[in-house]
């Protein structure tokens, strides 16, 4: 049973290139294969949103997926925002607004935050703690996450 | 939390996931969305031999209008359902009540076909397909096959699916005055109660109604009584005297730390009059 599969998942960009256990959990996968450390491990329960990414554009908890399901898919994760030293409207509003404290939850809190966008981009404050439901934080209260996420779709609506 | 070593095999079309499931036997199992089978499997309370992928089968992904009837295939996500205007126009409880499923990550992955499959008690979209009167479709090595959805649910993560068969899609006719209310228990979303109506309304009055509940018992199922004390009434005015004692005709009603018994059957009855009152202020 220790079989393992080929899977190319093009990643922040970039296509990677590995063979598998099909048991090995996306998550562990960006870690540990890929040594992308910003997503992070909360509770591996489905519950925390810590571990969330962009698959194939959606927002996911990736503690809940297979790295073979991803096989041919595009994975986005909190390191693929920045362009350079250029922050992403997302990182400059948690800046601005002091959207984090201890940071465990924020790559999360950030991916969510962009599937939310993508679908809405101009929520008001019920659908952004909507958006960031599945995304728990035991620091800020949530008020400066929303307050960010706010700012940042300001930053990013067209002028 | 780490299951226990599988195999893995995505399935090109519903004929090779069928092949697939006969050859895995009974260690065989189809992944959808994985957001009931991999949590399960990393408590290692499942624990498949082979997981036979079919989350990316588009010949099963979507929402079709086939003649006056919808048709929804079991790939379909709950954040697909929400976002069909189909739905939203001709059907808008199965897009409201997946809306509210979980959480975005949630309803990203999870599909409808596993959440009907799995049967959860707590799982929103069986009440509400029952309430539409909508038919499973299923398939397997003898054939297809349909089945009501108020016969499907048999008890707590209990369906009528057989090894090595495959839910394919669900259909139904659309009705626009249906409802869908829950209370949700705060953390997961599932519904400790759940109560899916649909109505047809002449003037005011109902002439025919189905209703529905989840969460509160071993698995959704009809409320006979409800729906006959709907029958002739004026509604929204006779909502609250139709669904009164709702949930007294469970035979059992789940009872843990997120409600005792008592207040799951007070809450299908608060459930069960707020449904009525959306569904008919739909006319
Ligand atoms: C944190 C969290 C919160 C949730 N909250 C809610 C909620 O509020 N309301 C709610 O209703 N649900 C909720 N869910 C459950 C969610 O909706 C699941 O996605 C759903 O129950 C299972 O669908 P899936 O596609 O993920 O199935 P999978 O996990 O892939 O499969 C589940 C089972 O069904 C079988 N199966 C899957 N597809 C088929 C098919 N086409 N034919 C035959 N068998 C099949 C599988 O073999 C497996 O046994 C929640 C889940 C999580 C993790
Ligand atoms: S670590 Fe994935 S949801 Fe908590
Ligand atoms: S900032 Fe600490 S968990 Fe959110």
């Amino acid at each position: 049973m220790s079989e393992t599969v080929p899977i190319t998942v093009r990643v922040n960009g970039r296509e990677r290139t590995a063979a598998v256990a099909p048991r090995l959990l996306l998550v562990h996968f960006l870690r540990e294969s890929l040594n992308l450390t910003g997503t992070h491990v909360g509770c591996d329960t489905s519950q925390c949103g810590a571990c969330t990414v962009l698959l194939d554009g959606r927002s996911v908890k990736s503690c809940t997926v297979f790295a073979v399901q991803a096989d041919g898919e595009e994975v986005q994760t909190i390191e693929g925002l920045a362009a350079g030293d250029d922050l992403h409207p997302l990182q400059d509003g948690f800046w601005e607004e002091h959207g984090l404290q201890c940071g465990y939850c924020t790559p999360g809190m950030i991916m969510s935050a962009l599937n939310l966008l993508r679908e809405n981009p101009s929520p008001d404050d019920a659908r952004i703690r909507e958006g960031i439901s599945g995304n728990i934080c035991r620091c800020t209260g949530y008020q400066h996450i929303v307050n960010a996420i706010r700012n940042a779709a300001e930053r990013m609506a067209p002028a | 939390m780490i299951p226990t070593a599988f195999r893995y095999r995505r399935a090109g079309s519903v004929a090779e996931a069928l092949a697939l499931l006969r050859e895995g036997g009974p260690g065989a199992k189809l992944l959808a969305g994985g957001h009931s089978l991999i949590p399960m499997m990393k408590q290692r309370l499942a624990e498949p031999e082979l997981l036979i992928d079919i989350g990316g089968l588009l010949e099963l992904c979507g929402v079709h209008a086939v003649g006056d009837a919808i048709e929804v295939g079991a790939t379909t996500t709950h954040a697909d359902l929400a976002a069909s205007a189909l739905l939203r126009e001709r059907a808008p409880i199965l897009a409201e009540a997946a809306a509210e499923i979980g959480d975005a990550q949630v309803r990203n992955r999870g599909t409808i076909g596993g959440s009907l499959a799995h049967a959860d008690p707590g799982a929103d979209l069986p009440a509400v397909l029952i309430a539409l009167d909508a038919a499973i479709s299923i398939t397997g090595a003898d054939g297809s096959r349909t089945v009501p959805a108020a016969d499907f649910f048999r008890d707590i993560l209990t369906v009528d699916l057989e090894d090595g068969e495959i839910l394919t899609d669900v259909s139904f006719r659309p009705v626009r005055s249906a409802a869908y209310a829950k209370l949700p228990q705060r953390a997961s979303r599932f519904a400790l109660a759940g109560v899916a109506v649909a109505l047809e309304m002449e003037d005011g009055v109902c002439r025919a109604a189905r209703v529905a509940v989840t969460g509160a018992a071993s698995h959704a199922q009809r409320l006979p009584a409800v729906e006959s004390a709907l029958v002739g009434a004026r509604l929204p005015e006779g909502a609250a005297a139709a669904c009164e004692g709702a949930g007294d005709a469970l035979d059992f009603v789940n009872a843990d730390l997120h409600g005792s018994e008592e207040y799951r059957r007070a809450m299908v009855a608060v459930m069960a009059r707020r449904a009525v009152e959306s569904a008919a202020a739909r006319g």
